[in-house]
């Protein structure tokens, strides 16, 4: 059956197109099939989306949805709930599961999850190495052949300089990115927020800024060596951006995300041990804030990720040294940017939109962030200007852990679409 | 009459005003002569319920706290981590509800996690008394090393008080460092570089790489205990090149241009952080400060009660 949906009257946005016009959307059999003005209906179901902006399904390359092993905080399923909630048509879950998904099985059974819930596309991120355990390689051909994408071990670094040479080297073969989440864990170690002030007055071990930076140095001048590309998780100081800026200036193949929070949350967050406050990479200081702003503005920093991290409320209903890492991410990250970049003329929405769909498809070479007719129809749509209070109880996913709640966002999700057809619409459950 | 009041809890001394630590400082005058009686014991707290919540090992602090308690008449619990549920894997939120569910007036509280104390007042409506925590704040220890001071040198404002050792991990130097500051003291810290926390400069604390650039310069110096476990961890080379560099010595106390006060909030490791003929010596006030300790924390559990500080006297009956 020749389905036909005409998204009418809105504001396109398609950054790989070059369109940021009032224009209309068809979509045929799953596919754009047109954009552009005052298209003809020819008999298809009409939307009004009279006032809002339609563009590309925003593409999340770095959530973790705990399946298997801790299903208690999020499912496949309840994941890419909050996904196509957020506006996501795309993410990329890691491999910090139990068991680690570091073979094709693992693989696969996060591929047949997502295809069971039919919401968001998921593709899975395989790990670097086998139980993430820093020693030897997974098979990536096995993994990539099962559907990942990338590599990674996020949540752990690798900390073999060998390994991640290797690793690079190897990826090459397969054309993916190996993916690092970049700390020192000797400088690291112990410690629950950023070493600064704050830490000190409250007495908790600090994270200093250079556990982080320095091995993106390491990472940088081994994907130099090798030639291999590196891509490197949440970004969170200023001394990693001025070396992926230097990097760049070289032609080293290196990319970069930047979570929502690390553009907007600093350090004092963590006042009065609010565990919600507590990830990794930890909330660093206004100097760190404004480098990440800019870096993500001037493109050293390529794309926006949410590191969208639940962690069901028990677990951080305690101690703050022994609360875990991490916050929800994908339902408040549009909200987010629209409110700190767009609003305050950093970034215009289209640039933030190819920094959410276009650009991290093409990080990850993966297919997506692009309304060109004939490609799959992954659409959101929104309204720009909607404010609207944060109320974690209304998460789609299973857990709560944010900081953002009571914050009034601007912009606002109103329905996205996977192939064409409607998987979230703003006030139908 | 003063319409200063301590509140609900008492976590830390670094959002306290000056008059409210005055105000401890100050109640704790006459429960000193309490402790020095025939019979040590005044009603204050009858029929008050007071759990000791100790979830790290400690000497000093638990059993000063339970004095302070039972001279007030108060019921006393004491529950420490080992032989507890909280080994059977119970969390601190289960463990304050249970508790609460029997009815409990206070809670004094030791955790080794920063942020444990103000973590339960902010779920239970007992009182909650920070017993120390992780390396956040020691408050009691605090105002009995200030209450000390006082009593030796007459007051606390202008003086130079040095704290010295590893500040970095210590509770006991935040609160002195708060509770000195509030009162119009200068601090100085002093120690290896390797545990001192960073920033400390702009809290407005003075750094001294060397112990005898701070005794040429302090009134007091506030020694603190050398966790053995930090030369395993790396952050000094050894205890007797500690000794040698930052020991605080006889021989370095003579150089003082002025008569020096020295505390040491215990347990010491004589010939290590402080040697034995100085902690003995005509300088030491370690053992006042362990008097003091009662009377300091009869005033703060009296105050959190709901006690009148002008009624303190009264209430000694």
């Amino acid at each position: 059956m020749n389905k036909k949906v005409l998204l009418k009257g809105g504001h396109v946005i398609d950054p790989a197109n070059n369109i940021d016009g009032d224009q209309d959307v068809l979509i045929s059999n799953g596919v754009v099939q047109a954009v552009g003005p005052g298209l003809d209906a020819d008999g298809a179901e009409v939307i009004d989306v009279t006032g809002k902006v339609v563009a590309p399904g925003l593409i999340d390359i770095h959530v973790h949805f705990r399946e298997p092993g801790f299903e208690e905080s999020e499912t496949v399923a309840t994941g890419a709930m909050a996904a196509v909630a957020g506006g996501f048509t795309t993410v990329c879950p890691m491999p910090n599961t139990d068991p680690v998904t570091d073979n094709q099985a693992a693989v696969g059974f996060i591929v047949k999850q997502a295809r069971d819930a039919g919401l968001a596309r998921v593709l899975p991120i395989a790990a670097i190495s086998l139980g993430q355990k820093g020693e030897k390689l997974t098979e990536f051909g096995e993994v990539i052949g099962a559907g990942a994408v990338a590599v990674s071990d996020d949540g752990k670094p690798v900390v073999s300089s060998h390994l991640m040479r290797t690793a690079l080297e190897y990826a090459q073969t397969f054309d993916i990115p190996v993916v690092n989440h970049c700390e020192d864990p000797t400088l690291a170690e112990g410690g629950s927020m950023h070493e600064g002030l704050v830490s000190s007055r409250l007495g908790l071990k600090g994270i200093p800024s250079a556990a982080e930076s320095i091995m993106v140095a390491r990472d940088v001048l081994l994907a130099e060596l090798t030639g291999g590309h590196i891509h490197l998780c949440h970004m969170s100081t200023k001394e990693s951006i001025d070396i992926i800026r230097q990097a760049k200036a070289r032609g080293v193949n290196v990319t970069a995300e930047v979570t929502p929070h690390h553009l907007v949350l600093q350090d004092a967050k963590c006042e009065g041990y609010d565990t919600n406050s507590k990830m990794n990479p930890p909330l660093r200081t206004d100097v760190d804030v404004q480098a990440c702003v800019d870096a993500l503005v001037d493109g050293t920093i390529d794309v926006v990720a949410t590191d969208h991290a639940p962690h069901h409320y028990e677990l951080k209903e305690r101690e703050f040294e022994n609360a875990p890492f991490g916050i929800v991410g994908l339902e408040t990250a549009l909200g987010l940017c629209i409110s700190q970049l767009v609003d305050t003329k950093l970034l215009t929405l289209s640039d933030l939109i190819s920094k959410m769909s276009h650009l991290p498809a093409k990080v990850f070479g993966i297919p997506g962030g692009d309304l060109a007719v004939g490609n799959p129809a992954d659409v959101v749509v929104f309204d720009a200007n909607e404010k609207w209070e944060v109320d974690p109880d209304s998460f789609r996913s299973k857990s709560k852990n944010t900081p953002f709640a009571g914050w009034e966002l601007k912009g606002r999700v109103h329905r996205t679409m996977v192939a064409g057809r409607t998987v979230f619409e703003l006030g139908v459950s | 009459m003063s319409a200063v009041s301590l509140g609900k809890d008492l976590i830390g001394l670094e959002h306290l005003t000056p008059e409210q630590i005055q105000l401890v400082l100050d109640t704790a005058e006459p429960f000193k002569e309490v402790s020095e009686r025939q019979i040590k014991k005044v009603p204050t707290l009858r029929g008050k319920t007071i759990v000791n919540l100790f979830y790290e090992a400690s000497t000093r602090t638990r059993i000063s706290f339970e004095f302070a308690e039972k001279r007030l008449s108060a019921d006393t619990v004491n529950i420490a981590a080992s032989g507890s549920s909280i080994v059977k894997g119970e969390n601190l939120v289960d463990t304050a509800r249970n508790l609460e569910a029997m009815r409990i007036d206070m809670v004094v509280i030791r955790h080794p996690s920063s942020g444990a104390p103000g973590f339960l007042a902010d779920r239970i409506p007992s009182n909650v008394v920070n017993g120390g925590d992780g390396k956040h704040e020691h408050p009691t220890q605090a105002l009995l090393d200030i209450l000390t001071i006082r009593d030796n040198l007459k007051t606390i404002s202008g003086l130079k008080v040095c704290i010295c050792g590893d500040v970095l991990h210590s509770r006991v130097a935040r609160s002195n460092i708060w509770g000195l500051l509030a009162l119009g003291a200068e601090v100085g810290v002093c120690g290896p570089k390797s545990l001192m926390p960073y920033g400390l400069e702009e809290l407005g604390v003075r750094f001294f790489p060397r112990p005898e650039e701070a005794i040429e310069w302090a009134d007091v110096l506030n020694i603190l205990r050398l966790q053995l476990e930090r030369m395993n961890a790396g952050f000094i080379p050894s205890l007797r090149e500690y000794n040698r560099v930052f020991g605080i010595t006889n021989a370095r106390l003579e150089r003082a241009p002025k008569d020096i006060l020295v505390l040491h909030p215990g347990p010491m490791n004589r010939g290590v952080e402080i040697d034995s003929d100085v902690a003995d010596g005509p300088h030491s006030v370690i053992l006042d400060q362990v008097t003091n300790g009662i009377a300091v924390r009869m005033a703060v559990l009296y105050l959190l009660a709901g006690g009148k500080p002008d009624l303190a006297e009264g209430a000694k009956g």
